[in-house]
């Protein structure tokens, strides 16, 4: 195969933090190249400053064999370059064959409609169901985008990127919003284009992802290029610690639980989502002190809204949710972190952080007015300062700064900013929507520590994941959940992926004994 | 992450002198946007004079000596900037909550008229009386204020819209309350619709040429600087502002907070009403205070937003204002000619894209971009 692209020496700097230090990488056509490291180890801003988001300060790109000149997205397109970008960039309102042909509008020629840009919606979908074919990217042109599930929306953004002609493809954690199901599917679609003779990066955070579809690794750490290794000779073992530098656990190693009396009891809740459709459709079950229940289930079949309703962000409908006995259904957000709930939102960038401030503020965001972090109603900056300083070390958020701005953060450490906030102040019951979500192997293996030391020293742990082996490993109760409703409750220590997997489509618990 | 990781190391100390010099050089780099485009519009608006046949330079050395450079210049362009200073306040501070103020012309009518009414209508010590009257100015016009925040957090009414019409609301008001009909009419003004004189008890008085009005504004500034930067009730305003979502999520009563923003974001332009009766022309005139309320959303902008930064951006615009009469009398220059000065601040000011390109300078910060209303459903 040819040479797609070299890169030769990148660097970046941002201020104080050197995130790509002379950086190398390189790509054939047809190829799939993993790109690993820790949070904060440089690989987004590597890919950026391919995309030309961002300029490098030193370092030559080639492409095609030649010196490329990449001065912004626009450039990268027009030279065959696609990026998949995690926060999709997508017109909702319009349907797939419009998303796609957006800024690459087929024009009727001649005729009136050539003068003021009519679009030829005809032809247009045409032109899509032609790629999706000759990709195997299934689609339908003329559904409405803001309709679809996000695997869906994910396959019209490589479409776009296809649709401009990209030669090599960057796909960004592409994996992270996807359901185990929607993975298989992107693995599948990725190979069947790089047997097309498309080049392309894959960064994710998970091994097995990275062992099944990748044909190479290149390892970034603290923005140092580590080495590359040929997939075939790798192991999840052997690539995590290329990542890390050290050996990683990578099961979570955990005693039985001593669960004692009920801290959270939900009886036959029922919660209705944004568009007002029932969500959660009569749930109950309890979390127990010492225990952890993970609950188990394919992302929106009211998860987001069983923890919102639990945690007073959403108005329950009917229902009841007590804490250690007490009567809570609908108390406002600070009645339930007052009585001891800590909470680690599933939407990190929305819900747990506020991306302008500091790293200390957002320490301290839900305890702002507690002493010592404020006295009489006054902002005591020193302590939140010390307060935060810890936090940053014990859960090793990069850079160690804590004044630099939540959004300067890499995504993996913006979630440790939230997980430590979460699991460093005195609370009874912990609700962990997606903690680990877009963390490397490290960092998982430490928050899962974390969550499996809370708890042992007494604690209530409320696990919601779309990660079967995040379930599986740290659960001692499984509660499946499928269209709102409970629909099996699973002893962690004997429940199969193969039987939980099973229940969350949507089968019976007697065919799932059966299988 | 290693075991060692869990322990609790002292930390702390080198990390807040960064802080501290960080902070400063992030105000000064605040101060270099408003700075070129003042340069800017000086360069633009000299272009202006030229094509009109006069010498820029002539015509600038008037402003500067006719509003800064004498003991009554100065008290001028101070009379004329205290009105904007509470004015740019009102402004800057609903903004942190992500409110866009525009009722403040409404907001100040009311102050001027109720600080005018208890000043003229009450006998009581000075102590108490001129106090007492700002108090209630700005009371008064701090509940138009909060209905504006309910109708926002209850009913999804945007503050915008809601504000405009409030404004046509307070205007007509307070004109019927001092028009001859009006139960504040003063009898001896004839035609002239205004309330009484004022007694002396509630008069904010002038040390020499210089308005202490304009010092009370430059308290509530720094009062409100204060608020912001320095209590838990500041920083709710401020996380509101920032993200509602994460508000709530940090236990935030953000419906509270919406209200009670724009309740004090009322009070401060109330309080300028207040002032601007008590303090320049002794009494209420319905004639008096027109526009002046939508000159805090000028200063507001050109002090982008900064509490502190409002009053040297009122005291800029408050002596261009302050120039009219002379720049009449010696050029016949039209007082039109100092609000295209005026525009074209702004216009530099809200434009950094445009300041960007026409100065070559990267670093104008794209993270200083300021956007003063959300989405209409917001
Ligand atoms: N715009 C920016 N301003 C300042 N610092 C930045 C900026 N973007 C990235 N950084 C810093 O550069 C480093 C590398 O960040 P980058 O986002 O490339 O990491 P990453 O490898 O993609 O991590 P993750 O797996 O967590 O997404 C981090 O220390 C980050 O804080
Ligand atoms: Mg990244």
């Amino acid at each position: 195969m040819s040479r797609l692209l070299e890169m030769k020496g990148l660097t970046k700097r941002f201020g104080p933090v050197l995130a790509c230090d002379n950086v190398d990488l390189k790509l054939d056509a047809g190829e799939i190249v993993g790109l690993l490291g820790e949070n904060g180890a440089g690989k987004s801003t590597l890919v950026k400053m391919l995309f030309g988001i961002y300029e490098p300060d030193a370092g030559e790109i080639y492409f095609d064999g030649q010196l490329a000149d990449i001065e912004g997205p626009g450039d990268a397109i027009a030279q065959g370059i696609g990026m998949v970008h995690q926060h999709f960039q997508l017109v909702p309102p319009l349907t797939v064959a419009e998303n796609i042909m957006l800024g690459a509008e087929v024009v009727p020629e001649g005729g009136p409609g050539s003068v003021v840009g009519v679009m030829n919606m005809a032809a247009a979908e045409e032109r899509v169901l032609e790629l999706s074919k000759r990709f195997g990217l299934k689609v339908d042109p003329s559904a409405v985008v803001e309709d679809l599930p996000v695997g869906v929306q994910q396959r019209v953004e490589i479409l776009k990127a296809l649709n401009r002609g990209a030669r090599l493809l960057i796909l960004d954690e592409p994996t992270a919003v996807l359901t185990p199901k929607e993975t298989d599917e992107l693995l599948k679609v990725m190979r069947s284009l790089a047997d097309t003779g498309v080049g392309i990066i894959f960064i994710t955070h998970k091994l097995r992802e990275v062992l099944a579809v990748t044909d190479r690794v290149t390892v970034l750490r603290n923005g140092k290029y580590i080495g590359s290794a040929e997939t075939a000779e790798s192991t999840q073992q052997s690539l995590a610690e290329m990542m890390v530098g050290r050996s990683v656990v990578l099961r979570v190693e955990k005693g039985t639980a001593h669960p004692g009396s009920s801290v959270l009891e939900v009886r036959d809740l029922r919660v209705r989502d944004d568009r007002g459709s029932a969500a959660v459709q009569g749930m109950s079950f309890d979390v127990r002190e010492g225990e952890i229940l993970g609950i188990a289930g394919v992302e929106g079949n009211g998860q987001r809204e069983l923890v919102e309703a639990i945690t007073g962000i959403r108005h329950s409908e009917s229902g009841a949710i007590l804490f250690g006995g007490i009567d809570m259904t609908n108390a406002t957000p600070r009645e339930v972190s007052e009585w001891g709930v800590a909470h680690i939102p599933e939407n990190r960038e929305k819900d747990g952080l506020v991306d302008n401030y500091s790293v200390a503020d957002n320490m301290v965001l839900n305890t702002y007015f507690k002493e010592p972090f404020a006295s009489r109603g006054i902002r005591v900056v020193d302590a939140i300062r010390k307060w935060a300083s810890k936090l940053i070390e014990k859960f090793d958020v990069r850079p160690r700064t804590i004044t630099s701005p939540v959004k300067s953060l890499s995504g993996g450490n913006k979630q440790k900013v939230i997980v430590a906030r979460e699991l460093s102040a005195e609370n009874k019951l912990i609700v962990a929507s997606q903690p680990t979500r877009g963390v490397d192997v490290g960092s998982i293996e430490f928050i899962h520590n974390q969550l499996v030391h809370q708890r042992d020293k007494g604690r209530a742990v409320l696990l919601v994941s779309a990660e079967l082996d995040e379930i599986l490993s740290l659960s001692d109760r499984v509660a499946v959940v499928y269209e709102g409703r409970v629909v099996a409750e699973l002893d962690g220590a004997t429940a199969t992926r193969e039987e939980i997997g099973l229940l969350m489509a949507g089968g019976s618990a007697s065919e799932a004994a059966v299988s | 992450m290693t075991d060692t990781a869990l322990a609790d190391p002292e930390v702390g100390g080198e990390d807040n002198d960064s802080a501290e010099s960080s902070a400063l050089a992030a105000g000064l780099r605040g101060l270099r946007l408003p700075t070129v485009a003042v340069g800017l519009a000086a360069v633009a608006g000299g272009i202006l004079l030229i094509v009109s046949g006069e010498n820029p330079l002539s015509v600038y050395w008037s402003i500067l000596d006719e509003s800064f450079l004498s003991g009554s210049g100065i008290g001028r362009t101070l009379e004329k900037a205290t009105p904007m200073v509470m004015g740019g306040l009102a402004v800057a501070f609903a903004f942190k909550a992500g409110l866009f103020n525009i009722g403040g012309q409404g907001q100040l009518l009311l102050g001027a008229a109720f600080a005018a009414w208890v000043g003229y209508n009450f006998d009581l010590p000075l102590v108490v009386h001129l106090p007492l009257a700002m108090v209630v100015g700005g009371l008064v016009a701090a509940l138009l204020g909060a209905i504006v925040g309910a109708l926002k957090a209850y009913r999804g009414a945007h503050e915008v819209i809601t504000t405009i019409m409030f404004n046509f609301v307070a205007g007509n008001l307070t004109d019927y309350l001092v028009s001859r009909d009006g139960p504040w009419n003063d009898p001896d003004g004839g035609a002239i619709a205004r309330t009484p004189r004022i007694r002396d008890s509630a008069i904010i008085p002038t040390y020499g040429d210089i308005p202490i009005g304009f010092f009370i504004a430059c308290g509530f500034a720094f009062l409100i600087w204060w608020l912001l930067n320095k209590t838990t009730f500041g920083f709710e305003i401020v996380t509101t502002g920032a993200n509602k979502h994460a508000a709530r999520y940090a236990g935030i009563g953000v419906n509270r907070i919406i209200i009670l923003t724009m309740a004090i974001s009322a009070f401060l332009a109330g309080i300028g009403g207040a002032i601007q009766s008590q303090g320049l022309f002794g009494r209420f005139e319905a004639s008096n205070n027109a526009g002046l309320g939508f000159d805090g959303i000028t200063i507001a902008l050109l002090a982008r937003t900064n509490p502190i930064a409002v009053i040297p951006a009122a005291i800029l615009i408050g002596g261009l204002n302050a120039s009219t009469t002379r720049l009449q009398q010696d050029f016949r220059i039209e007082p039109e000619v100092v609000s295209i000065l005026q525009a074209l601040i702004l216009f530099f000011v809200a434009a950094p894209s445009v300041v960007r390109w026409l100065v070559r300078w990267k670093a104008i910060g794209d993270e200083e971009a300021i956007q003063l209303t959300g989405g209409w459903g917001a």
